[in-house]
């Protein structure tokens, strides 16, 4: 893993890393890095979908509403983001 | 829910397995768990292995352990290997290291999804040795210098601990340094061969200790496969999930399509199915009767009363069962001493549970029934008693065992101890 | 640690902040 990851900016779009398998559960999902060998439970559907909607977005935000997140939970949706970018479980989408 | 209640439940798909390729090694450790040296004629073929594989990735299972045996002595191993990759399931593989000459290394250096896990028993070579074997130091050796020259990232070199080697962790350390590996030790559990020097080798209480303290003190980046977390009650649980995943999020298919709870649990006890019936590993894994009952919620039995069963969880199911003990009491390295007295009280002729399915090359071993037959494959999966809790004799279960243990008889190219 | 007497809804999850949860895929006891 990269120790010079660039600083979460969820005004950029992003996307899923293509080096992780996600695995929806009922309580949520599995993500596996195959990079890092580490695994992590994502435990709300909701953020599931932001992180599966990330790569058809402009922005997290957008993914964020799209997938309904309330304006009261939003903080902590981004900080769980931030802490899945800098694990590498999602990452900068290049804009074509 | 935390993440670990959640498995302890169990998952749809395993998150990860061990599959065992082959019965056959070129080795005869000491303690194999897998009591492995000869082939099994009746050993899945390539085609098979593929269907596993096919399935694998339908359940979405992130990655396989491949072991054995020595998995690199089957001629479709590599091939094997690729077709799992090209089939989104990661593959790690624990070997020797006597195939990893330096064009496999290279080949292996090229290869993404594949991580390799070099079994060594002894910093040294005579306490290497000792246990796998003569020259089994230098083959490893070899393959982690071949590995690093072809710029393999990080290999891992995976040590049991035992009686004789524990005083080396710092040296263990090293070498997993000098060749760019990371280190990853684990515990010894008296499963396959492992019974008949449990008592010779498994680490002393003191021992234990020190291994607990230098994991604290000095375990960082070192992994333990999880398999220390009966050691929790000295004091903070150890990183990992601290859980049997047997079951659960983990199980073991063997070289003959059999799906056991865990690779140190082969025994009939533990056997949940076979790939080869209708349905495959998914119908085994989703229904049978064995991981059903595993995934009842565990009450802990005689160890609910103990301030640390949330950390220990009662230690380790393989551990208490093929030491005769209760599976809902205490381990048999309970750090508490909580066994001891189970332990002391088994009479001088009490025989511990032992499996049929037996593979060793060598002669009748020490406390082995003398049978070379394989156990016979059933084409359905067997109606089985699932695991209970056992609050009388320990082998209330058990159909009873003939042979008498006889001490000292040695494996093929391994002195005995003491002779 | 704390015994759970009940399912963690989603607002729990949110509430504690805990909506990722990670571990390593070596602390898994049953492989190799």
């Amino acid at each position: 893993m990269s120790s010079s990851t660039p600083v979460f900016d969820p005004e950029r779009p992003y996307q899923r890393s293509p080096s992780v398998a996600l695995r929806e559960e009922s309580f949520g999902a599995l993500v596996y890095h195959f990079g890092t060998r580490k695994l992590s439970f994502l435990k709300t559907r909701m953020l599931v979908d932001v992180v599966v909607g990330l790569e058809s977005h402009d922005d997290v935000h957008s993914a964020m509403s799209a997938a309904g997140v309330p304006e009261a939970e939003s903080p902590a949706y981004l900080r769980a983001l931030a802490g899945l970018a800098s694990a590498g479980t999602i990452e900068p989408r290049e804009i074509p | 829910m935390k993440l670990t209640e959640h498995f302890q439940y169990g998952l749809n798909s395993p998150i990860c397995l061990t599959w065992e390729l082959t019965y056959a090694c070129n080795l005869a450790c000491v303690h194999c768990l897998s009591s492995s040296g000869r082939r099994d004629p009746r050993e899945l073929s390539t085609d098979e292995c593929k269907a596993v594989v096919d399935e694998l990735q339908k359940m979405q299972v992130f990655y396989v352990n491949i072991g054995g045996g020595e998995p690199t002595v089957r001629p479709d191993f590599w091939e094997i290997l690729d077709y799992s990759i090209d089939h989104n399931v990661g593959v790690k593989f624990s070997t020797n290291g006597i195939k990893l000459d330096p064009a496999r290394s290279r080949q292996l250096a090229r290869t993404d999804y594949v991580d390799v896990q070099i079994s060594l028993d002894g910093a040294t070579a005579d306490v290497n040795d000792h246990v796998r074997g003569p020259g089994s130091y230098g083959t490893a050796m070899r393959a982690l210098e071949n590995l690093a020259e072809a710029g393999f990232a990080q290999p891992k070199i995976s040590v049991v601990m035992t009686r004789q080697n524990v005083d080396q962790l710092d040296e263990f350390k090293a070498i997993a340094d000098k060749f760019g590996a990371q280190l990853r030790i684990t515990r010894l559990r008296p499963s396959g061969r492992g019974a008949d020097v449990w008592d010779e080798l498994h680490p002393t209480a003191a021992q234990q200790r020190q291994l607990y303290d230098w994991l604290v003190a000095r375990g960082e980046g070192v992994l333990t496969g999880d398999s220390f977390f009966h050691l929790s009650a000295y004091g903070e649980a150890l990183p990992g999930l601290n859980l049997c995943g047997a079951g659960r999020v983990v199980c073991l298919i063997d070289p003959v399509g059999d799906v056991y709870a865990c690779p140190f649990a082969i025994h009939d006890e533990f056997l949940a199915g076979n790939v080869r019936s209708p349905g495959g590993f998914e119908a085994v894994w989703r229904e049978s009767e064995l991981f059903a009952e595993l995934r009842k919620p565990q009450t802990g039995g005689a160890c609910r009363s103990c301030g640390h069963y949330d950390a220990c969880q009662g230690g380790c199911m393989a551990a208490k069962f093929f030491t005769g003990l209760p599976l809902d009491g205490p381990d048999p390295e309970c750090v508490l001493g909580n066994a001891d007295a189970a332990l002391a009280a088994r009479s001088a002729d009490f025989e511990v549970p032992k499996s049929e399915v037996d593979h060793s090359r060598s002669a009748p071993r020490n406390s082995r029934v003398n049978k070379r037959e394989p156990v016979g494959l059933t084409l359905a999966p067997p109606a089985r008693r699932p695991v209970r809790d056992c609050d009388a004799s320990p082998l209330a279960d058990m159909a009873p065992a003939g042979g008498v243990p006889v001490a000292g008889v040695p494996v093929a190219g391994v002195p005995v101890a003491g002779a | 640690m704390p015994p759970i007497e009940h399912s963690e809804t989603a607002d729990e999850a949110v509430a504690e902040e805990t909506l990722v949860e990670e571990v390593s895929i070596d602390g898994m006891c049953g492989v190799y």
